[in-house]
C-alpha cells in the first residue's frame, strides 16, 4: 500500500501536490489503476487521488467546449446534440456503471478510447508539470504526456460529426478499431483513428482525399501502423479501416 | 473517513487506497457486494454510491468519502423484500446467486433513473454484468417486470406456480 496518499481538495491543490509529477501516481476514476493495484502489478509510493479535486465538469462558453479532466466519461452522452462524435464515442466505452466512474482525462492518458475522437476535433489539452503549465495539441500532449498532469481539453464546435466503431460482443475490450470524421463550417474535414499501434492519430492522406470517400478509406492505411493483438490482427485492422473510413465520410455528407 | 452505508453511519479505519469492496466485506461485514473478478469486468461487486451504480472493487474509499453506500442489506429483508428482490425471487432470476447482488443494485438504481421495461434498454443498464449461469432471460424478465411496478404473491411463486404460467413444469 502507497506510504502517502493526497487528495487534494482544489484545482490549485492538485497543481501543486502533483508538481514535477516525479514518483506520483494519478489515480482519476480508478478503474484503471486500482486493479493494477489489486493484483500487485503496481506498489505506488506516492498517489494522487483526483477525486475531490473539482477538476470536473463541462463547460461551453460560445463555440468552444471544456471538459475538465476527471469528467466522468458519461457526461460527455449529455453532448450528443453539440457534438455528436464526441456522445458516440463515449458511449462506445466499456459500460454504464464504468462510465460513471471511469475519467476523460484517465481514459485518455489511459487505454484511449477517446483519443481519436478528440484528436478528430482538434481539441487543445491543457496540463501541468516540471515546467509549469502548458496548453498545446492533444496530439502534441499525447506524445509527450509522462509526467504532466492533465486539466482540461478545449475544442470548438464543429457544424458535423462522425464516429464509427468496428463492434464487438463484449462491454470490456477496449476499442478495437473506430474512426472519427469532424467538418467545420468552412469544409474543413478531419478524420482520426483510434485503435491502431500507438495513441490516437489523424488520418491526413485520407483528409486529403475526403471528397472521394472510397479513395479515403484506401489511404488512410497508409497514414496508420497497425496494431496487431489479441483484439484483432493488423491484416483485419487493415481491411476494416477502409470501410470505417467511408462510412463516416458518407455519414458526415448526410448531416452536413 | 465516514461512509453512511445502508442508513447506518459508520468510521472508516481501512486505509485510504482500500477498494470500497474490501472496506465493505472485511471491515463491517457487510458480504451481499461479492468479489468476483476484481478488476471492474463482472458486476458482482456493484453497490449504489450516492445512488449511483459503482464497482465497489474499482473504487477506493478515500475517493468516496462521506457518501452513502446502498447494498442488497439496504434493499429489503426476505420479510420486506424490495420490488426487485421480489422481482428476481418471482421470475426465478437466482441460479447459484453471485452475480445477484450487483444484478439488483444495477437493477434498481436503472428504475429508480426511470427506467421502462424495454428489454434493450435493460441490456444496456446491465451490460457490465456477467452471469455465468447464463440466465440472463429471467434477469431480464425481472428487471421489466420491476419497471413496470408489477407485484407478486410470493407465498404463490414459492410453490412453483410462476414456473406454471409460463409454460414450464405443473
Amino acid at each position: 500500500m502507497a506510504s502517502e496518499v493526497l487528495v487534494p481538495s482544489s484545482p490549485a491543490e492538485a497543481v501543486a501536490l502533483f508538481g514535477d509529477g516525479a514518483g506520483t501516481t494519478v489515480i482519476g476514476g480508478g478503474t484503471v489503476v486500482v486493479p493494477e493495484m489489486t493484483y500487485g502489478r503496481l506498489h505506488p509510493e506516492r498517489v494522487l487521488l483526483l477525486s475531490h479535486a473539482g477538476l470536473d465538469g463541462v463547460t461551453v462558453a460560445g463555440d468552444t467546449i471544456t471538459i475538465g479532466a476527471t469528467t466522468p466519461v458519461n457526461a460527455l452522452l449529455a453532448l450528443e446534440d453539440q457534438v455528436a462524435a464526441l456522445a458516440a464515442c463515449a458511449h462506445n466505452v466499456a459500460d454504464y456503471e464504468i462510465r460513471g466512474q471511469g475519467t476523460v482525462g484517465g481514459n485518455l492518458c489511459g487505454h484511449g478510447d477517446l483519443q481519436g475522437c478528440l484528436i478528430a476535433l482538434d481539441a487543445t489539452a491543457r496540463s501541468t508539470g516540471a515546467d509549469g503549465e502548458r496548453t498545446e495539441s492533444l496530439e502534441d500532449f499525447l506524445a509527450q504526456r509522462h509526467g504532466r498532469l492533465l486539466l482540461d481539453v478545449s475544442f470548438r464546435r464543429p457544424a458535423a460529426s462522425a464516429f464509427v466503431a468496428l463492434e464487438y460482443p463484449h462491454t470490456h475490450e477496449y476499442t478495437v478499431l473506430a474512426v472519427t470524421g469532424v467538418r467545420d463550417a468552412d469544409g474543413t474535414t478531419r478524420l482520426a483513428a483510434t485503435g491502431v499501434a500507438g495513441p490516437g492519430i489523424r488520418l491526413r492522406s485520407a483528409e486529403a482525399l475526403a471528397s472521394d470517400p472510397a479513395a479515403a478509406g484506401a489511404a488512410a492505411v497508409g497514414d496508420v501502423t497497425l496494431a496487431d493483438d489479441a483484439l484483432a490482427s493488423a491484416w483485419y485492422r487493415g481491411q476494416t479501416l477502409p470501410v470505417l473510413v467511408r462510412r463516416v465520410l458518407t455519414q458526415l455528407e448526410e448531416s452536413s | 473517513m465516514n461512509l453512511t452505508v445502508n442508513g447506518v453511519d459508520a468510521t472508516i479505519e481501512s486505509g485510504p487506497l482500500t477498494s470500497l469492496l474490501d472496506v465493505l466485506r472485511e471491515e463491517l461485514g457487510v458480504t451481499s457486494p461479492k468479489a468476483g473478478c476484481e478488476q471492474g469486468g463482472c458486476g458482482a461487486c456493484t453497490v449504489l454510491v450516492d445512488g449511483e451504480p459503482r464497482r465497489s472493487c474499482l473504487t477506493p474509499v478515500a475517493s468516496v468519502d462521506g457518501a452513502a453506500i446502498t447494498t442488497v442489506e439496504g434493499l429489503g429483508s426476505p420479510e420486506d423484500m424490495s420490488p426487485v428482490q421480489q422481482a428476481f425471487t418471482h421470475h426465478y432470476a437466482a441460479q447459484c446467486g453471485f452475480c445477484t447482488s450487483g444484478m439488483m443494485m444495477a437493477a434498481t438504481a436503472y428504475i429508480d433513473r426511470g427506467g421502462s421495461d424495454d428489454h434493450d434498454a435493460i441490456k444496456e443498464a446491465l451490460g457490465g454484468h456477467v452471469c455465468r449461469c447464463t440466465g440472463y432471460v429471467k434477469i431480464i424478465d425481472a428487471v421489466a417486470a420491476a419497471a413496470r411496478g408489477e407485484s407478486f404473491d410470493l407465498t404463490v411463486t414459492a410453490q412453483g406456480a410462476a414456473m406454471t404460467n409460463l409454460g414450464g413444469v405443473a
